[in-house]
């Protein structure tokens, strides 16, 4: 009969949808207890005073000209390649081989620019790139998908394998490709003809890239929002039971949408190679294909905010590199970095979605 | 003639890492944690390792190092600092019950920035006076083979050379599967990962198993990564050195549809297609043993694909694989 015994201390439920502006100031509390952590971390390893530590990583991002355009430029790769994902997330389609997609991607650039440079005069040459790498991202992407709409395969593994095939597949053409013989590495492809690079605005280097992506995330946020298959996409997401229901063709959406998801993901690998690096190495993508994942999901899949968490995520790998570097330390210091603070958005993210009461204050209730 | 001899120990010596990985990673998976930190942690392991080898080489000098103690402190070591990353993912997870794939990368991003931070930064902040992390005596007792397997031949070769962490690997790979098959607490977690609900209804403490499994499966991860630094690599330290493995082992819970006995001679398989272009005529094209390497992937990818189209209810992934559980949610 005595019900205290059995009263746990506290008790958490889900919360109604809390209203935009004390979500993200959730998620902002946890954005800088993040950083007083992270601090604290670096102060402890490098004994640089906290205050300094912001300076350099402030420094680190935007201490040049030139470090501000290679920061655009990297949130800009970065964004495109979360844009790309993004769709499938929308679906519960949980596709990790953005990073594969994207070395697909570079890699039928890289056949264009090698093949074909110098015998199709240059907008040929940037069209089949354009094509192929699209085309080529998309088809890594459906193959997946196809089989994920036909017998239920489980996506997350499917595409985290793909990845690797990609790596390797990679590597082997770079040894039938490489510039001198047994040197294991492409170097710059046409350097001086510049075949298959893509032109320049004015001087800047990286302006057009910005660009592309900036059209590109405005475009996504439309087709996912006001468009009808990005209503499916969502309707598939919540429930795919529903979906069939009403009539969507479920497994049209997922291949169609997975679809879609490898074509983004080409095409940024084709600005990667075409655009900047004219190269292309297996770790070309640096891992962009898994950092996007955590962009796209601390954007809560919205592209217009993903150009913020994919601001703060190059911002802080910029700023702990510059850091690692002004003290002689590995350059892996930004991972440790991005980690924490990852860990801690994550664990904020309960506080929205869940509220909890304590014993005394559910007890006034009663 | 393939070379069977030394083919066999050193596709045994590749798979071992990947053994441990897998066997943590499939109790994980059992209780329906799809926990893709596992190259992360077992990057963890294997620093947290070489730090504890590395601190205590240096205060007693390599000369005198006494034998349990170098494997003790290693082992106490990287079973902490993977249990501490299992907790961190159980924590995020389960208790705050956050995205699985989001946790997981990120844990791993964590995982191997710490790894190659600690590696590279070790020496400059321990301010000692050595150019590498070099723990040859550390690892001269994690090596030790039997007496015997030197005066056997082929037979030692093959079956008894190799450091006791290989073995405790197939032990801990052959008592995971027993306990998940045979025993109460395996069916009990084999229930929380396949249906939380109904095990939640049954009376088990969802949460108190999905801790448990996931703590404990990073823990046997680790180990991985401590064999493979310190027995594979004769305690040396390079940066990214382990490479994919990680991912690797991920890959092997499905090519062995979540049985960790399978895994003991799966993983060998796996280290014998990691290393079969070493073994490939040479003269022949280098660009083809590129393509080798991706023999474990494609096999990964075609277990995946047929496992899904016979849709036999045993071999497929724990239902709630990737899910959080909120008791009040339906």
């Amino acid at each position: 009969m005595n019900n205290r015994a059995h009263n746990p201390l506290f008790h958490v439920s889900r919360r109604a949808a809390l209203p935009w502006y004390r979500a993200w100031g959730i998620r902002a509390g946890a954005l800088i207890i993040a950083l007083l952590a992270g601090a604290l971390i670096t102060n402890l390893i490098t004994g640089l005073n906290p205050l300094e530590v912001y300076a350099t990583i402030w420094q680190g991002s935007f201490g040049s000209a030139r470090r501000t355009w290679v920061l655009f430029q990297n949130i800009a790769m970065l964004l495109c390649v979360s844009l790309a994902i993004t769709p499938a997330f929308r679906m519960r389609c949980w596709n990790l081989g953005g990073d594969g997609q994207m070395l697909i991607g570079c890699l039928a650039t890289t056949a264009c620019m090698i093949l074909l440079g110098g015998k199709l005069p240059n907008w040929a040459v940037i069209l089949c790139m354009l094509v192929s790498s699209v085309l080529a991202g998309a088809i890594w992407a459906a193959i997946p998908a196809i089989f994920k709409a036909r017998w239920n395969t489980n996506e997350t593994l499917f595409t985290l394998m793909m990845n690797y095939i990609a790596t390797q597949l990679v590597a082997y053409y770079i040894i039938i490709w490489e510039v001198p013989k047994g040197a294991g590495k492409i170097g710059i492809i046409n350097q001086s003809t510049q075949a298959g690079w893509l032109p320049q605005i004015g001087s800047y280097k990286y302006l057009l890239n910005i660009l592309v992506v900036a059209v590109v995330c405005f475009l996504m946020y439309i087709y996912l929002n006001y468009s009808k298959h990005g209503y499916e996409i969502a309707v598939v997401g919540e429930s795919e039971r529903t979906a069939r229901y009403v009539g969507i063709k479920v497994d049209r959406v997922i291949i169609r949408t997975m679809f879609l998801s490898g074509a983004v993901c080409g095409l940024a690998g084709m600005l990667l190679v075409g655009g900047t690096e004219h190269t292309l190495t297996t770790t070309i993508t640096s891992g962009r294909g898994f950092t996007a994942v955590m962009v796209s999901w601390l954007a809560k899949f919205n592209p217009i905010w993903m150009v913020l968490t994919s601001f703060l995520l190059v911002f802080l790998e910029r700023g702990a590199g510059q850091i690692a570097t002004s003290f002689g330390l590995s350059a892996s210091y930004a991972d440790i970095l991005t980690g924490m603070i990852l860990f801690f958005i994550i664990g904020s993210e309960f506080f929205i979605n869940y509220e909890i009461k304590f014993r005394h204050a559910a007890g006034k209730g009663e | 003639m393939f070379d069977f001899v030394s083919f066999i120990p050193r596709a045994v010596m590749q798979g071992i890492p990947l053994l441990f990985g897998s066997t943590g990673e499939t109790l994980t998976e059992k209780s329906g944690n799809l926990n893709l930190g596992i190259p992360g942690i077992m990057y963890v392991g294997a620093i947290s390792g070489v730090m504890g080898a590395f601190t205590y080489e240096q205060s007693v000098g390599a000369a005198n190092v006494n034998g349990f103690l170098a494997v003790a402190i290693p082992l106490f070591c990287c079973l902490l600092g993977s249990f501490l990353m299992g907790l961190l993912y159980c924590f995020l997870t389960v208790s705050l019950r956050a995205n699985q794939n989001v946790t997981g990368l990120a844990l791993t991003t964590f995982g191997v920035g710490f790894g190659n931070f600690f590696g590279g930064s070790l020496i400059k902040l321990s301010g000692s006076d050595v150019p590498a992390i070099v723990l040859s005596a550390t690892s001269s007792y994690f090596r030790r083979t039997l007496p015997i397997s030197g005066s056997t031949g082929w037979f030692g070769k093959v079956f008894l050379s190799y450091g006791f962490l290989a073995y405790l690997a197939v032990v801990i790979a052959l008592v995971a599967a027993y306990i998940l098959k045979r025993t109460r607490v395996g069916l009990h977690l084999r229930a929380v990962g396949e249906s939380p609900n109904t095990a939640d209804a049954a009376g088990i403490n969802v949460g108190r198993y999905k801790y448990a499994a996931t703590c404990i499966g990073s823990m046997i991860a680790g180990l991985g990564g401590l064999y493979y630094i310190m027995d594979y690599t004769s305690g040396i330290w390079s940066s990214d050195a382990f490479g994919d493995r990680g991912w690797l082992a991920i890959a092997l819970v499905i090519f062995t549809v979540w049985r960790p006995n399978v895994g003991v001679l799966a993983s060998f398989l796996f280290g014998g297609l990691y290393i079969l272009h070493m073994y490939i005529p040479s003269g022949m094209n280098l660009a083809v043993k590129e393509l080798y390497k991706m023999l474990p992937y494609v096999v990964t990818i075609i277990v995946l694909v047929i496992s899904s189209m016979r849709n036999k209810r045993e071999n497929q992934p724990p239902a709630s694989l990737g899910l959080p559980y909120f008791r009040e949610e339906r």
